[in-house]
């Protein structure tokens, strides 16, 4: 994080801080959570490891005051990574000051906001930047984002304009890092290509509504792409390396669910300008969910969805012409058991990945979570290609206070 | 006919109409105005319900924390907790809630809003704090255990008086008061029971048990109510819901804590966008 966007956050904490000198809405919470990774395959990099064992922790502070009307939420993150140092780091999830007045929103500060509807993709999702590191194949960890924010709710929807005065880079794993590229990212030659870098003042708006079984959103972003184009180059040392570079970019976005009985249609598209090129990008599919599947308690949910992206195989996304399977078996137990099992098949190429989650509640403090992901008949023109010799296994245990 | 056939006639029709009074004037306070005879049970059934809906009507909104306390078959508790906000929906189309829950602290933050209907299907977003994600969610689950406790999710959200149809049963004393029994069958779609019998006091028409009967038609779950308390001297609450689920010997039990009338909520409280706010 800059320094300079830091100083700016604390100085609207420091402006706000009088209020929170009688703090009887105040409240604190946190979780720790230690994790365990194997890789089941040997690494392509003799710097790269079999096994990683790692710790995060988030702090939640949370302070209201004006009947709820206003508030501070701050968020701050951290991770400790045995291997790879890059995979060390903090980000300040959420530090924001948030108001409400009447049908009027404002929020001002870090903060996470997520577009869209499907499960397997998230297209149209472009305010905050991807944190890979934490969640490097599902990706749906994101990095706090500094904005302001102001929304209004009417009966004929609801409005978001976003000002965004600073772009988060996005963080890739180190050289001992895994699952990783082959040839590691240095982000010491990230360029951009506004000359403002990352001060290039980002804007975005959105409308969405609900009307009867249909939610809809429509969005529009312009700035700088949070997806960068990653071109080999050679460090200051010689070594080849990617080099990230951030275009501009335009985006008009559109997202959809209707809701029938225990059936959901989803669908997520976009079209985008970035260096004088167009393209667009689609996804969508079913949900369908039996309740007290089989006699028990307990649900299934199936899960299917379709990507394609115009550019093929030049996509920057992995998901340009991939179907998606899932299977998700909720016990409805006091534990919250649940099971994942999905597969991702590229129709181009062949490729396959497959994810299995399970989670339960060990006590009212403690959650157990486990998690595989395998990849399968990767060709070399595939873009997960390189993190294909990556199969890991991933056993977390968070504890909260 | 004489004088004194005329007197008598007269003292018999004053001495029927005081009865007729007394009979009227105890039903005046204990039960409902014009409520139909014994021998239209549906019509008197649906008297029954309407009468019990109509006498809450006017509380406007609500705020209250409720504590749910799970008792699996030996005995092991676990806990949760949630913090309700209501608002009252005239049409008879069911209330507007908004619950958010603050255990177990794994799910806090996770909230879930409800529009209820009668003749279409309700209409449920939830709130997913840790991805920011606001989603709309099947309400087909009537029958799924709630945050795997021994209410179900209709158990919840069928409440109103257009969900059922009614039979009424019979008359009977329950605890120190009487109650009216009547039999309600669910007309939703989805729903885990064949019947419900439910005992509603003739005093204050009040809940005072419920029987659900499953899809087999067995004696599946009994809910109890207690400890009614009276807020802004005109709308009752109970303290305690308590279920017992017979066929696996595991319970829960609702703790209502906090209850607040007229706090000030409106429909804008109840957006799909104030879903995402701090509470």
């Amino acid at each position: 994080m800059a320094k300079s966007s830091r100083a700016a956050f604390f100085a609207v904490i420091a402006a706000l801080a009088p209020a929170c000198a009688h703090a009887e809405d105040l409240s604190l919470r946190g979780t720790i959570e230690p994790e365990l990774r194997l890789f089941t395959q040997s690494a392509s990099s003799a710097r790269q490891k079999d096994t990683d064992m790692s710790v995060s922790g988030e702090l939640t502070g949370k302070y209201m005051w004006g009947d709820g009307d206003q508030s501070l939420i701050v968020t701050p993150f951290a991770r400790l990574d045995q291997r790879d140092s890059r995979r060390t780091h903090w980000d300040l999830r959420e530090a924001r000051y948030g108001l409400v007045m009447g049908k009027w929103e404002v929020r001002l500060g870090f903060d996470k906001v997520f577009w869209g509807v499907t499960e397997a993709v998230h297209l149209v999702d472009v305010i905050n930047q991807t944190d890979i590191i934490e969640d490097p194949v599902k990706q749906e960890a994101r990095l706090g984002q500094p904005m302001l924010r102001i929304r209004t709710t009417q009966d004929f929807g609801t409005f978001d304009a976003f000002l965004l005065p600073y772009f988060r880079e996005r963080d890739f794993p180190g050289i001992n890092g895994r699952p990783a590229y082959d040839i590691p990212v240095d982000m010491d030659l990230t360029r951009y290509e506004s000359s403002r870098k990352e001060r290039h003042i980002d804007g975005a708006f959105r409308y969405s509504h609900h009307l009867g079984d249909i939610d809809f959103g429509v969005g529009y972003f312009q700035g700088t792409n949070r997806d960068p184009i990653l071109t080999p180059a050679l460090s200051s040392g010689g070594d080849l390396v990617l080099s990230p570079y951030y275009a501009q970019m335009k985006q008009a976005s559109i997202d959809a669910q209707a809701t029938k009985g225990a059936w959901l249609y989803k669908f997520e598209g976009y079209w985008r300008r970035e260096l004088d090129r167009e393209y667009e990008a689609a996804t969508g599919g079913v949900e369908y969910t039996f309740y007290g599947a089989l006699g028990t308690e307990g649900d299934v949910g199936v899960v299917a969805e379709y990507a394609l992206d115009s550019r093929g195989l030049m996509a920057r996304d992995p998901y340009e012409n991939d179907g998606f399977l899932a299977l998700r078996w909720t016990a409805n137990d006091e534990a919250s058991t649940s099971f994942l099992g999905g597969a991702v098949v590229d129709a181009e190429t062949g490729a396959m990945g497959f994810r299995f989650k399970g989670e339960r509640r060990l006590s009212d403090d403690y959650r157990l979570s486990a998690e595989a992901y395998f990849f399968g008949n990767v060709p070399r023109p595939d873009p997960i290609y390189s993190i294909a010799d990556d199969n890991y296994l991933q056993f977390r245990i968070a504890r909260f206070f | 006919m004489g004088m004194t056939g005329r007197i008598y006639r007269a003292a018999l029709c004053a001495a029927a109409i005081f009865t007729l009074s007394i009979i009227s004037a105890g039903p005046l306070r204990a039960e409902a105005p014009g409520l139909p005879a014994p021998s239209d049970p549906a019509a008197r059934g649906l008297a029954i319900a309407q009468e019990s809906d109509k006498r809450d009507r006017g509380w406007g909104d609500a705020k209250a924390d409720m504590k749910m306390v799970l008792t699996n078959a030996s005995g092991e508790t676990s806990e949760r907790a949630l913090r309700f906000m209501m608002l009252e929906n005239t049409d008879g189309d069911g209330n507007w809630s908004l619950m958010t829950f603050d255990k177990p602290a794994d799910i806090e933050g996770t909230a879930l809003l409800t529009y209820p209907h009668v003749k279409e299907a309700d209409e449920q977003w939830l709130y997913l704090p840790t991805v920011k994600r606001v989603k709309r969610i099947s309400s087909a689950n009537k029958s799924g255990p709630f945050v795997g406790s021994e209410f179900a999710f209709e158990d919840f959200s069928a409440q109103q008086v257009g969900k059922f149809t009614y039979k009424w049963l019979r008359d009977e004393p329950c605890g120190d008061r009487t109650c009216h029994v009547v039999e309600r069958t669910p007309q939703y779609e989805d729903s885990g029971y064949t019947r419900q019998v439910v005992w509603i006091d003739t005093t204050d028409y009040l809940f005072r048990k419920t029987d659900f009967y499953d899809r087999k038609d067995s004696l599946i779950k009994t809910l109890t109510y207690q400890d009614y308390k009276l807020y802004d001297n005109k709308f009752w609450r109970p303290g305690e819901l308590a279920m017992a689920n017979h066929e696996t010997k595991k319970s829960t039990r609702l703790i209502w804590q906090s209850y607040a009338f007229h706090t000030g909520l409106t429909k804008d409280d109840f957006s799909t966008a104030s879903l995402e706010r701090a509470r």
